[in-house]
């Protein structure tokens, strides 16, 4: 069967056209390599176009800066379970890169001398935990429109090859564990191709859908984390999921940390600044873990606003008309479009929401994606790379720093750009195919070919939203995730039953969404099972009944595995390229 | 508080439909719903219908449809100020696919054409360009652009003329690139506008500027350039 399928060559596939594919394919495209990027939708629909407060660099454009305070506070940010090899990377590669990106194109805005805005964001620090530090580069408050558009822009300056609307399903794998490639579905004819590739990153971004409330588009299905899943690959640390703490009560979208770096403060129903009883130092600039617990405490304590005291407000209104039409015109737009209030005239209400993958493909500095293999921890998967918000690489260990993850996309999409240029030189040919892995990614997609009864795809993942919400959310126990763990096993168990009625070819979205529920729910089960391993308190995974941080036993990354199941764990690198380790400390703000 | 609210909407399907047809759906709503959540619920109902959407907030473009005759974003449309039944039409003038889903190829290619991307012949320096916060606010009102293709497709010369007239959404785009103080490409973008057709079709209707779901004005646009043409060919 799979011989009859067509087929195309490249020398690399990029799937996943957000932010980390196009900066990965810009680069091997400028390179010469002949380069597939995959999508399932058109590029600039990406949900990096969401992005709205900025990218982090030590520019030092606003105040003092440089890129060993940056590496700190992301060590520190995260809880200490960051790699610093590649937090070193990262920081010191981020003006070079935010330079580049506005040689491309990005329209940064600008401040008076002509040099590129930079605004504060939470967590940042100057010299190692001092003074509040502004290393956020920001397009106003649409940086991810404005960088994801350029990307694009770049990209078919460069002639980069676009197979737009084409759905990914699984990873090709041979005999001896390579990867040659994709399985893709075109979704316009609803048929399926054949991509072999002598190199495959996976770009496919974050799986905020496993929750009901977040931020995330319809399309953040943690797609490519359940290809690796499938392919054999562990995902790292997926218990770290972070909630950000101001999206809109009771809708999710999401206002920008930006506007508490320009100046807005959360507010509970007495008018109390309440930040400054949790983190007397930065306040409402505190890391994002911090300040979503804050609010879910003064909300369950009895000092959340509204009939029902079910949220918080942010206060913007004291920054003026003119600040806020200048630096924060998108979100302005949003909350007069959703809420139909102004926040030039008064306070938002505000309730933390479901927002960001830290864990995810695990990879090297590199991109290169690797895997524990007899006694190494960390085996490269030849063929296969990962970069993006479905990578764990790991720069954000336990909570994501705002501003860090558009830098995290561009600079390990880079890296692994050049990486894979490097390969080329030597892997002149493709490999032939062997294995069935073909077989079994046909099989998969005609199971949905069955007709009859059974539960809906909308039912289920409602249901799968509904368990994570409930038994994985912000404050997490023993009792609770034993449960959660029950739950969502059950319900993996309930997929054999569940049936799609429209059967079609031509742009079949309902196939689609059935292909992302199974995604959906190998995500949910390898974040239910790894949090209710890990017991301790750390960055954003907070258990009630194991408050505190043990960096005794759980300085570690976990490894969840589909088979069986399984956990695994290995070391945190703790040792950086060229400078002195942070060792963990505790984590005040 | 619910209620009920009436719905007539394109259907499509090549495989199953010798032609397209309108068909009815009564659905229940609430307050501050916005178009899509309802598209949603039908789509909840009857899964065989089709329509592209995403972000949910109005910043992906994916969801730009004919809304009671005027085109729009549905995910940021609300349903309290619509007519009933509330006619959901695909975008006119592209070739339909499926339902609510049109090929876009001719929209992405006029956009292609305008080459949009910064173009810099001078060496680069090791830091930023400059620029001043003045000439940066040249950029507003330009760059937000979503691709949604609202504009284009409410455009009489692009649907007379969709291979051969730019269409405003491509036109905001080429004069995004000549107000840009950083590009060096004016010449060759004012050149390559030259003719009866690429830019000069456009009449100054305004159903662009009118159906903008970002408020953006591509004939204001147009404007700019017809102006610097002038200049720069006088
Ligand atoms: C509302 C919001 C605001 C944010 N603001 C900021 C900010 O200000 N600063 C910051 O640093 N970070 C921010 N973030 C986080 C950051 O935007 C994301 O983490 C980042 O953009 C992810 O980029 P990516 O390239 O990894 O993935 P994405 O941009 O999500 O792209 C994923 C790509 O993969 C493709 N894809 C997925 N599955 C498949 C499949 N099966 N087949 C084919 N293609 C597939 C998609 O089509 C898409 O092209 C924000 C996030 C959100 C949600
Ligand atoms: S100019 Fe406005 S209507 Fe036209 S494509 Fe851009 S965002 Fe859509
Ligand atoms: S769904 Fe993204 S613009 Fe409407």
């Amino acid at each position: 069967m799979a011989q009859d399928l067509p087929r195309r060559k490249f020398d690399a596939l990029v799937i996943g056209a957000g932010g980390g594919g196009l900066q990965a394919a810009l680069q091997l495209a400028r390179a010469d390599a002949h380069v597939a990027v995959v999508s399932k939708v058109f590029p600039t629909r990406s949900h990096t176009v969401a992005a709205q407060g900025g990218i982090n660099a030590a520019l030092a454009n606003v105040l003092p800066d440089n890129w060993h305070w940056h590496m700190f506070d992301t060590v520190k940010g995260g809880d200490y379970l960051g790699d610093q090899d590649a937090i070193e990377y990262m920081c010191r590669t981020a003006p070079r890169l935010v330079v580049e990106l506005e040689h491309a194109g990005v329209p940064f805005s600008r401040l008076d001398n002509g040099k590129i805005y930079q605004r504060p964001f939470g967590g940042q620090s100057q010299n190692f935990g001092g003074e509040q530090a502004a290393r956020t580069c920001a397009a106003a408050d649409r940086t991810g429109h404005a960088i994801l558009h350029s990307l694009y822009q770049q990209n078919i300056r460069a002639k980069t090859h676009f197979f737009d609307e084409y759905f990914a399903l699984d990873l090709i794998v041979d005999d001896d564990g390579y990867i040659l490639g994709a399985v893709v579905l075109e979704i316009e004819t609803g048929k399926p191709l054949i991509i072999e590739a002598k190199a495959t990153l996976l770009a496919t971004g974050g799986a905020g859908q496993i929750y009901r409330t977040n931020t995330n588009a319809h399309i953040n299905t943690g797609d490519g984390m359940a290809m690796a899943l499938r392919a054999g690959i562990p995902l790292q640390d997926m218990e770290f999921f972070q909630f950000h703490p101001t999206g809109i009560a009771g809708k999710g979208m999401l206002i920008t940390e930006g506007a508490r770096g320009e100046g807005g403060y959360l507010l509970n129903k007495d008018g109390e600044r309440f930040m400054e009883r949790y983190a007397p130092h930065a306040k409402d600039l505190a890391s994002r873990d911090v300040v979503s617990r804050a609010i879910y405490t003064e909300v369950k304590e009895g000092r959340g606003c509204g009939p029902d005291g079910d949220h918080v407000m942010l206060k913007l209104d004291h920054l003026g008309p003119e600040v806020i039409q200048k630096r924060l015109p998108g979100i302005r737009a949003t909350i007069q479009a959703f809420l139909h209030m102004d926040p030039v005239n008064e306070p938002i209400p505000i309730y933390p929401t479901a927002h960001y993958t830290m864990g995810g493909i695990p990879t090297n500095r590199h991109g290169q994606v690797v895997t524990p293999a007899g006694q190494t921890p960390e085996e490269v998967v030849p063929g296969l790379y990962a970069a993006g918000e479905c990578a764990c690489v790991s720069v954000h260990g336990a909570n994501r720093l705002g501003g860090n993850s558009l830098l995290d996309i561009v600079v390990f999409g880079r890296a692994a750009g050049n990486h894979i240029i490097e390969q080329l030189q030597t892997n002149r040919y493709h490999r032939p195919m062997t294995g069935d892995s073909i077989e079994r990614t046909m099989a998969r997609l005609q199971r949905w070919d069955r007709k009859g009864d059974g539960i809906s795809v909308g039912e289920m993942r409602n249901r799968l939203k509904k368990a994570m919400e409930d038994y994985c959310g912000v404050f997490r126990t023993e009792d609770l995730l034993a449960e959660g763990v029950q739950k969502i096993v059950e319900l993996e168990g309930q997929m054999d039953s569940v049936r799609l009625k429209d059967h079609s070819r031509i742009f079949n979205t309902a196939r689609i969404e059935a292909l992302e529920l199974e995604n959906l729910m190998d995500i949910a089960v390898a974040t239910m099972c790894s949090a209710h391993a890990r017991r301790e308190s750390r960055g954003a995974h907070s258990r009630v009944d194991y408050p505190e941080r043990d960096d005794e036993h759980w300085l570690k990354h976990t490894l969840f595995f589909k088979e069986g199941r399984k956990l695994d764990y290995k070391p945190v690198r703790t040792k950086p390229l060229t400078v002195e380790s942070f060792p963990p400390k505790a984590r005040v703000y | 508080m619910s209620q009920t609210m009436r719905f007539s909407i394109y259907r499509y399907n090549p495989e199953t439909d010798s032609k397209p047809y309108m068909q009815d759906y009564t659905i229940e709503v609430h307050a501050g719903m916005m178009l899509r959540d309802a598209l949603l619920k039908i789509k909840a109902e009857d899964e065989s219908f089709v329509f592209r959407h995403s972000c949910g907030e109005g910043v992906c473009g994916s969801d730009g449809l004919n809304i009671n005759g005027t085109n729009g974003l549905a995910c940021i449309t609300p349903i309290a100020v619509l007519k009933q039944p509330v006619e959901v039409r695909p975008l006119p003038g592209l070739p339909v696919i499926r339902d609510l889903v049109v090929d876009m190829e001719q929209f992405y290619h006029q956009y292609r054409s305008i080459k949009p991307y910064l173009t810099v012949h001078d060496p680069e320096p090791e830091e930023e360009y400059r620029q001043s916060p003045e000439d940066r606010d040249k950029l507003d009102g330009l760059y937000e652009c979503i691709l949604c293709a609202s504009c284009s497709t409410s455009c009489p010369s692009f649907w007379w003329n969709p291979d051969k007239f730019r269409g405003p959404a491509a036109l905001l785009q080429a004069y995004r690139f000549i107000a840009d103080s950083r590009d060096q490409s004016t010449a060759q973008r004012l050149d390559e506008l030259e003719g009866p057709y690429r830019l000069f079709r456009c009449h100054s209707i305004m159903n662009c500027t009118n159906v903008c779901p970002k408020g953006l004005n591509p004939t204001k646009a147009i404007g700019e350039i017809k102006k610097i043409m002038l200049k720069h060919y006088v």
